[in-house]
């Protein structure tokens, strides 16, 4: 194991956070991160950073400051128009062997859990995957908390001998900052010589699954998930349409994805998508760990499920026993009612 | 002969797991271990790849304590050619640095002319899905994650993946020798035929110990791991949960809807909704 002694550890300095761009924009989680950054930085007493691995932005990156950070490093290059694993390792693993952090965070997404392990093994680091929780210790160490075991279990994790500490955050977990528009981060760029011959895979093909009308699960303020209680595929449209009702986005169990009822692109769960909307609702679903650990972020929960006995009604604030089929058409309707009263 | 190795873990049945509160210890008596799920459906890919091409090798390999042979004995009934154990208590506790770095010197020392490595997307006890990226680090090959189908090419020069992407389905395409990560996809675990079985348990399990290879020490193991675990105890217990019986449905959708109401769920409620 490559190890470094006290004093030089203490030359790495700065919290950095991987700003994940889709369509251009930094994603949600981005800016949850840069609220955790802050307070990590300010214990730290050192400087927030956000790096950005792209070809173009479709923003000022300097607006990042209004969310937290202190700087911006801007990593641009033709060869990084889409993401791909070698062409971003490349980029970051360059950004930190030069300049030298003591923390890089990076969302725990499909790119960021396929980069981060890429660019620890890289730079010989520790990685901690999936944290929930995040502070720092007496001796200036960063203290990682994350569920394993499908969620039985939570593991506070250290990482003693090497810098930078590197951790994948969970989406939906820590709040972002109140945005300050007078606050901007300085900018600075990065130069980057790359070969199109380093990224050695292509896509060949790409479909995209999500409905038109409605945002990726995993940045949803409302979600309203089905489970095989749900019965048929048929029967989904009842939770589309309250969906619809509240502006939120639908989901499910892996059954159904399985079923072929849903694409997998909105499957909840530990082998599906981490959510932690404002409210879930989950009908016919019966609570197994793998699809608590998938939601347990969820701010409010509401559960309907014929079986008391089933563990989702533990989790919920509202639990209903009782029969989805026949409770949520006439929910819909109440909910119609109520805003054809009020218009 | 195209060399398809598979990199497997023993786990164990993850929703028995728990930790005792007072000492902070995992409670593991009477679970059971199993292969892990996605192990499982990685070296299904590998089976059906050796189904349609008779020249290639399917090897798994597992390290973990001598136990672990259990799910290498599955690994040949599933399908697998070679079954390697790697077992010592030099490489106990390791992080998924230390894993990828004992996996990758196995792999390059014992099968230096690999064509493919397979890994499952993530172990369902660590969670972490860093092993697969690292060892492709170490080896300096092409990765694909979250695959849920993987075929070679005609030329077997490149490796053609159907993968599960944020938003949808995409295609990815490396050049070989590359490794790829398996997810649930549509692959359903199946039984071994009993001929199967019967012919796996003849197969010897190959058993590797530290020094039967050039491994550089100080990276093996807790010695060599660089995350630590200090701490593990309980999830938190969930808030206190307000759960209605009997009720008719009816009553039951007037208490959602005014627990919605009170919540100010619908307040932004997109009107003109169909
Ligand atoms: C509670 C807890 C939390 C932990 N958290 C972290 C952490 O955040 N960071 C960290 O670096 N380590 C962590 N570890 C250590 C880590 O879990 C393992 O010990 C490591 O050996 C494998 O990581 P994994 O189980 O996450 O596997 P994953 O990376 O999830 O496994 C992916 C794939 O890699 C292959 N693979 C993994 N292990 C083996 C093996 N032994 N033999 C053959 N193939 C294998 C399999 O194909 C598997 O499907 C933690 C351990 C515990 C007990
Ligand atoms: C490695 C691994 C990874 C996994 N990953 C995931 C994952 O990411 N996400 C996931 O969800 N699962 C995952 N699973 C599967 C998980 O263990 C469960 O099998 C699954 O979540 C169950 O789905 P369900 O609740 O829809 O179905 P069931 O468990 O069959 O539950 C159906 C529920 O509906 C109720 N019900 C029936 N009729 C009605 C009605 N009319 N009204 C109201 N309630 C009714 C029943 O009482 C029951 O509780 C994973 C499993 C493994 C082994």
């Amino acid at each position: 194991r490559k190890q470094i002694d006290a004093e030089e550890l203490r030359k790495y300095k700065g919290v950095f956070v991987w700003a994940e761009l889709e369509n251009g924009k930094p994603r949600k989680v981005v800016l949850e991160l840069l609220g955790k950054g802050r307070e990590l930085a300010d214990q730290l007493g050192q400087e927030l950073s956000a790096v950005i691995i792209a070809a173009e932005t479709n923003f000022d990156p300097a607006d990042l400051g209004n969310y937290g950070a202190d700087r911006v490093i801007l990593c641009q290059h033709k060869f990084l128009d889409t993401y791909s694993t070698e062409g971003y390792t490349q980029a970051l693993s360059a950004v930190i062997a030069s300049e030298m952090p003591s923390v890089v965070l990076y969302g725990a997404t499909p790119h960021g859990r396929d980069l981060a392990p890429r660019v620890a093994a890289r730079l010989r680091l520790g990685l901690t995957a999936d944290c929930t929780r995040l502070s720092i210790d007496d001796d200036g160490q960063l203290v990682q908390t994350r569920p394993a075991f499908g969620g039985n279990i939570m593991a506070s994790i250290i990482t003693p001998h090497t810098r930078p500490q590197t951790a994948t955050v969970r989406p939906n977990v820590f709040p972002a900052l109140e945005p300050d528009p007078s606050r901007l981060a300085e900018v600075v760029e990065f130069p980057l010589t790359m070969s199109r011959a380093a990224i050695r895979t292509r896509l060949v093909q790409s479909e995209n699954l999500d409905a038109d009308d409605q945002v990726g699960i995993a940045d949803a303020r409302i979600i309203v998930s089905g489970g095989r209680g749900m019965g048929k595929a048929a029967n989904l449209e009842m939770l589309k349409t309250l969906a619809d009702q509240l502006g939120g986005t639908t989901a499910g169990s892996r059954i159904i994805v399985e079923q072929g009822w849903i694409p997998h692109t909105h499957q909840v769960g530990q082998s599906g998508t981490t959510v932690g909307p404002q409210l879930y609702i989950a009908a016919g679903i019966s609570g197994a760990v793998q699809h608590l650990v998938g939601m347990s972020a969820s701010k409010t929960v509401i559960a309907i499920n014929k079986d008391p006995e089933a563990p989702i009604l533990n989790v919920a604030d509202l639990g209903i026993v009782g029969d989805a089929l026949e409770i949520i058409p006439i929910l819909n309707q109440m909910i119609e009612d109520d805003r054809n009263k009020n218009s | 002969m195209k060399k398809i190795v598979v990199c497997v873990k023993q786990v164990p049945e993850v929703t028995d797991v728990q930790v005792d509160p007072t000492t902070g210890t995992l409670l593991r008596e009477g679970v059971q271990s199993i292969l892990n799920p996605f192990c499982e459906y990685a070296l299904d890919h590998a089976a059906r790849i050796k189904q349609a091409d008779a020249d290639i090798e399917v090897i798994a390999i597992c390290m973990g304590p001598p136990q672990a042979e259990d799910a290498l004995r599955r690994c040949l009934e599933l399908g697998a050619d070679r079954a390697i154990l790697l077992t010592d208590r030099k490489f106990a506790g390791a992080d998924t640095w230390a894993t990828a770095y004992t996996l990758a010197e196995v792999i390059r020392q014992l099968i230096p002319d690999f064509t493919l490595i397979l890994a499952g997307k993530q172990a369902i006890d660590g969670d972490t899905a860093q092993v697969g990226p690292e060892i492709a680090e170490i080896l300096g090959l092409p990765q694909i994650t979250y695959g849920t189908n993987v075929n070679l090419t005609a030329d077997g020069r490149r490796v053609q993946v159907k993968r599960e992407a944020e938003h949808g389905i995409e295609v990815l395409d490396a050049a070989l020798p590359a490794l790829v990560t398996i997810t649930k996809g549509e692959t359903q675990r199946r039984a071994p035929s009993l001929d199967a079985v019967i012919d796996a348990h003849r197969k010897n399990i190959e058993i590797i110990t530290a020094g039967d290879l050039s491994l550089d020490e100080e990276k093996l193991g807790l010695k060599g791991s660089y995350t630590q675990v200090v701490k593990v105890f309980p999830p938190p217990t969930k808030k206190d949960s307000r759960v209605l019986k009997d009720l008719e449905p009816a009553e039951a959708a007037r208490e959602i809807f005014s627990f919605l109401k009170e919540n100010h769920f619908l307040e932004n409620n997109r009107s003109g909704a169909k």
